[in-house]
């Protein structure tokens, strides 16, 4: 039997996260993928995956359906047995070890939390299955409830709890086990829009509570992640083709695909390149030049894309050092608090994200944008990590 | 719902009530009336009288009872374990390999009953496997005429059953036995009980195989209707079926009682 869980060594805490954080504190591990490759039938899923996840940091893998994001969590929790590469909790290498033995605390998409037990049953199953004492699960139980906010539901089946309060339950029966990583499939994709961004705020708060907790989150929502997320690692075809703080990520994504699927950025061809010096540059753009940021050290005279979020192309002029971009509107959609217009330049969309507009424009009629040489960046075609 | 109509509902039903009268009510209700016929020499039966049921409840008829109900009961048993972990044993193997084995599984159900019970006694019939005149060769003959079904229900009820409650309870620290226990089996109960049901029923009803391997000591309810008749005593097998029915019907019903946990309150 795991020390933790012997006896009644911790005192029930007067603060209910106090005790569970304390053990989080104890056993607070990193994840590591060295060189990981996973393959089904010799069709390879999961790519030579090197990724390091710190102790205590909610690292958020995001890409489209296929990309490996999930296969990746899946290794770590021991339901794949990679072909390739070794993976590490803390110090341990894991890579052979089985699931039950790891470790981990899993929530996933459909909170498969069991029907036939109660919610406070639920919880307590991990600590029964590892051989807890008694008074540890009679301690443990409500304390996790409580830090879910499900306190009150303690006797109520899976049935008869909304999908938030499952996913809730699901939250507190990974945790009753102090696991030392915490492992996210997709655990919000299953709830509405409105009880998703409810329990993105939980999560955000939970992990405030228990700061030393080690979280990887799989979702291909990229709010969820860049709300969450100290880092984000962007998935494709089984490889990771970004990684880097989630700040950095999103405004100077590493290469295309980072820049399209984080965020939906505006992607401009652009030639000759001209550093200007303060991590700027000049480029070319059918007969105009725009300057924006070169983060990643292009050098001169290349061809790249000129990257500038929807929100950051104004109709007016931001400063006086701004670019300007004349094009044509396609289409314009009022959505309650902001709009959205279309605009086609020499084929190539732009997104505009403003204001609702007193007289918004009408398709086929010119308009021209701005956007701050601060708030554009140039990106690489291609370009592996951040 | 496939008919909108009033009376298209009407006549669908109608033609359903008809046919299962025809079906299902004819032959049962000729039973239940030879049962209790002292005489049947017109359309209808007459000299109405309990007397067959009178004898089906006494000496060797209850004897039969006994035996039919016991051989069920451990042949269902046996092949629900056997069953349920060939299921489980098969469930990670590849489509082909699994499909193949189920294959192998349903030919027991595929021949003749009467040729199952053949083989036994070919089979078991020289030393060292001696088993010919004894109980357990009526007893493996219903195992392997019933375990087919056994396994496909159960196989039935995994593949319905989503791998996510196993992983994240092997992520909680369940070992594979513990899993089993506490997360797999109570999560498939209302097909282990079906399963076994199904078998239980096809036990109590099997002829064809322990009429050609049942010692003397050892006589099911099926081979002593089928004696009767023989002898052309068809109003005491009418009620020995009756007998046999009811009580295969109560185990069953009993059977559906049982509360499972992972069913719906």
């Amino acid at each position: 039997m795991p020390a933790d869980l012997a006896g009644t060594a911790n005192a029930v805490p007067a603060v209910v996260r106090v005790g569970v954080e304390r053990a989080a504190d104890r056993s607070s591990s990193g994840i590591g993928f060295e060189d990981v490759t996973v393959a089904y039938n010799g069709l390879v899923v999961l790519d030579s995956l090197t990724l390091a996840v710190n102790p205590g940091e909610i690292v958020a893998l995001i890409g489209p359906s296929g990309s490996g994001k999930t296969t990746a969590l899946r290794a770590v929790a021991g339901f794949v047995r990679p072909v390739r590469g070794r993976i590490t909790i803390g110090p341990r290498d894991v890579t052979n070890v089985a699931p039950h033995a790891r470790n981990i605390g899993m929530v996933v998409q459909n909170y498969a939390l069991f029907p036939h037990m109660r919610a406070e049953e639920n919880v307590a199953f991990g600590l029964r299955a590892r051989g807890a004492a008694a008074d540890v699960i009679r301690q443990r139980v409500p304390e996790c409830l409580r830090l879910v906010g499900m306190a009150s539901y303690a006797k109520r089946y899976p049935r008869e709890l909304s999908g938030g309060q499952q996913q809730r339950v699901a939250i507190a029966r990974a945790l009753a086990i102090r696991p030392q990583v915490l492992l996210l499939d997709e655990p919000l994709s299953a709830l509405d829009a409105q009880i998703r961004r409810s329990m993105l705020d939980e999560l955000a708060k939970l992990h405030r509570e228990l700061p030393s907790l080690t979280v990887l989150y799989v979702t291909h929502d990229q709010t969820e992640a860049l709300t969450l997320a100290d880092h984000i690692g962007i998935m494709r075809d089984g490889k990771l083709v970004a990684f880097g703080d989630a700040q950095s990520l999103y405004r100077y994504p590493p290469n295309r695909f980072s820049a399209e699927f984080l965020g939906r950025a505006n992607l401009l061809p652009v030639q000759a390149l001209v550093a200007t010096g303060g991590g700027m540059a000049r480029v070319r753009f059918r007969d105009g030049a725009f300057v924006a940021r070169n983060h990643h050290a292009l050098p001169d005279g290349g061809e790249c894309l000129l990257c500038v979020r929807p929100h950051d192309l104004c109709l007016a002029p931001p400063d006086a050092a701004s670019n300007a971009l004349t094009a044509t509107v396609k289409s314009v959609q009022w959505q309650g608090d902001m709009q959205s217009v279309e605009l086609d330049v020499d084929g190539h969309l732009l997104r505009v994200s403003c204001a609702p507009m007193h007289a918004p424009p009408s398709p086929g009629a010119p308009l021209t944008v701005h956007f701050s040489a601060t708030q554009a960046t140039l990106v690489p075609e291609t370009m592996v990590r951040g | 719902m496939l008919v909108w109509s009033r009376t298209g509902r009407a006549l669908t039903w109608a033609f359903a009530l008809l046919l299962f009268a025809v079906l299902y009510g004819l032959p049962i209700g000729v039973i239940a009336l030879a049962s209790i016929s002292g005489q049947w020499n017109g359309v209808l039966p007459s000299h109405m009288t309990l007397e067959h049921y009178v004898n089906a409840l006494q000496g060797d008829s209850l004897e039969q009872l006994h035996v039919s109900l016991w051989t069920g009961f451990v042949a269902s048993a046996v092949a629900l374990v056997s069953g349920t972990w060939a299921a489980l044993a098969l469930r990670p193997l590849a489509r082909l390999p699994k499909r193949l084995l189920d294959v192998v599984f349903f030919i027991p159900s595929a021949v003749p009953s009467v040729s199952v019970g053949l083989g036994l006694l070919v089979a078991f019939s020289r030393p060292p496997l001696l088993l010919n005149g004894t109980t357990l060769i009526v007893l493996i003959a219903h195992f392997v005429l019933i375990s087919a079904f056994t396994y496909g229900n159960v196989s039935a009820g995994l593949a319905r059953l989503p791998i996510e409650f196993e992983q994240v309870a092997e992520s909680l620290g369940a070992r594979p036995f513990y899993r089993l226990r506490r997360v797999t089996l109570p999560l498939v109960t209302p097909y282990l009980i079906a399963a076994f049901s199904l078998s239980f029923a096809l036990s109590m009803g099997e002829l064809g195989a322990t009429v050609m391997v049942y010692p003397p000591g050892w006589v099911t309810m099926p081979v002593g209707i089928f004696a009767l008749s023989d002898r052309g005593a068809i109003f005491d097998a009418a009620a020995l079926t009756m007998v046999l029915a009811i009580s295969t019907s109560i185990v069953l019903v009993g059977l559906s009682h049982i509360p499972t946990r992972a069913s719906p309150r």
